[in-house]
């Protein structure tokens, strides 16, 4: 497979909140407003990125190379825990800005499967590092993309007349539906 | 008041049944709920981890300090995964193969880490294994029950490991399956749809 068509895959044919269903909880829970959503993605594609490539590092040439690949969920989960908190003290110290944007969404980011779901897809799928890097990031810019668009539907729907027993989360899952709805006509496109 | 051990047991099967009251826990809801025993696999898997987790969080929990209590959570949490995954890998190799990364994904599954961090870090042993057995079974029905719902519609019949099976076209010879409710718009509109049923006949 090539460089544009794992692009346009991580992007749109496998959205990984929308075909894959990793990710969700962030994606219900910081999509009321639209800066929130927009700093929720500018985190996970900040931070996925990096765990996307660490992660791959240290599976092939610390766990496969000493044969402790059943280790794989704990050290995967230990390194995205402490990268977030490595990335925190960074941001605080030297880009305070950035930080202030990000806000409480980065420690979040800890407990967002999207993240762990991708280090592990990429093993999964025998990613080469360039396709691993490739794929965390347009595995972001995917989720960061689905998440923008819900947003401004569920900002919308705020505005709306909704039932009382559909309210909220359940009005929100079938809006979140339609996006995926609409996602799926690129099924089949790579 | 102090409840009972029937009483923590029993909240999660309603007062608190996971993805529906705490709506915690999406991702393998929607993601591994394609058919009935998908949905219940990943629940059994879960109940476990919940459990054993649960059960290892309230005996050291005057050991675990304050400060770094998630990263320990994280690891308890994890070594119970990693248990599970292995297990499967032994013993129900294809269904293992057919929940994929959702395994794994246990680790950040939010009901999890929020048990043992709002029940099991505060609560004694027994407690904990009352409550994390009761979310567990909650959640496992309800992913059993999503299943079952977008497999009979989606494909007009259930199957619950190889013998225990339902037609629908037996009851209604002229349905036709409904192939949108095993794919990924049909998981969110279901659910959205089940969340709805809940709220409508919980108040």
């Amino acid at each position: 497979m090539g460089y544009f068509e794992l692009i346009i895959a991580c992007i749109f044919v496998n959205n990984i909140l929308l075909a894959q269903f990793l990710g969700n909880c962030p994606f219900l829970g910081t999509s009321k407003k639209m800066e929130t959503a927009v700093g929720m993605g500018m985190a996970v594609i900040f931070v996925l990125v990096l765990a996307g490539t660490i992660t791959w590092v240290i599976y092939t040439f610390i766990l496969v190379k000493f044969g402790l690949v059943y280790l794989r969920t704990i050290a995967f989960i230990v390194v995205i825990a402490s990268l977030v908190q490595f990335v925190e003290m960074f941001l605080k110290k030297s880009i305070p800005a950035l930080y202030a944007g990000l806000g409480i969404f980065l420690p979040l980011i800890t407990t967002n499967c999207a993240v762990m779901g991708v280090c592990v897809l990429n093993i999964d799928k025998e990613f080469t590092f360039l396709q691993a890097l490739v794929a965390s990031l347009f595995y972001a810019v995917g989720f960061g993309l689905a998440l923008v668009l819900f947003a401004g539907l569920r900002e919308r729907t705020l505005l709306a007349r909704v039932p009382k027993p559909l309210q909220d989360t359940s009005i929100a899952l079938i809006t979140a539906g339609m996006i995926s709805l609409a996602f799926f006509a690129f099924q089949g496109m790579v | 008041m102090p409840k009972t051990l029937v009483q923590e047991f029993t909240k999660g099967l309603w007062e608190e049944l996971p993805p529906f009251r705490l709506v915690l826990g999406l991702c393998p809801v929607l993601g591994v709920t394609t058919s009935m025993e998908n949905g219940l696999g990943m629940g059994i898997a879960t109940t476990f981890v919940l459990f054993g987790s649960n059960i290892l969080v309230s005996m050291l929990r005057s050991i675990i300090p304050q400060k770094v209590r998630i990263a320990c959570f994280i690891i308890i949490i994890a070594s119970f995964v990693t248990i599970v995954e292995l297990l499967m890998q032994a013993y129900t190799y294809p269904l293992y193969l057919k929940l994929g990364v959702f395994i794994p994904l246990i680790v950040v599954n939010c009901i999890v880490l929020g048990r043992a961090e709002a029940f099991a870090y505060k609560n004694k042993v027994l407690y904990s294994m009352a409550d994390g057995l009761g979310i567990g079974i909650g959640y496992t029905l309800a992913l059993g029950a999503l299943g079952a719902i977008r497999e009979l519609l989606g494909n007009g019949s259930v199957t619950v490991w190889g013998d225990l099976s339902y037609n629908l076209s037996s009851a209604f010879p002229s349905f036709q399956p409904f192939s949108f409710m095993v794919q990924a718009p049909g998981a969110f509109i279901c659910l959205g749809l089940m969340l709805c049923f809940i709220n409508a006949i919980g108040d």
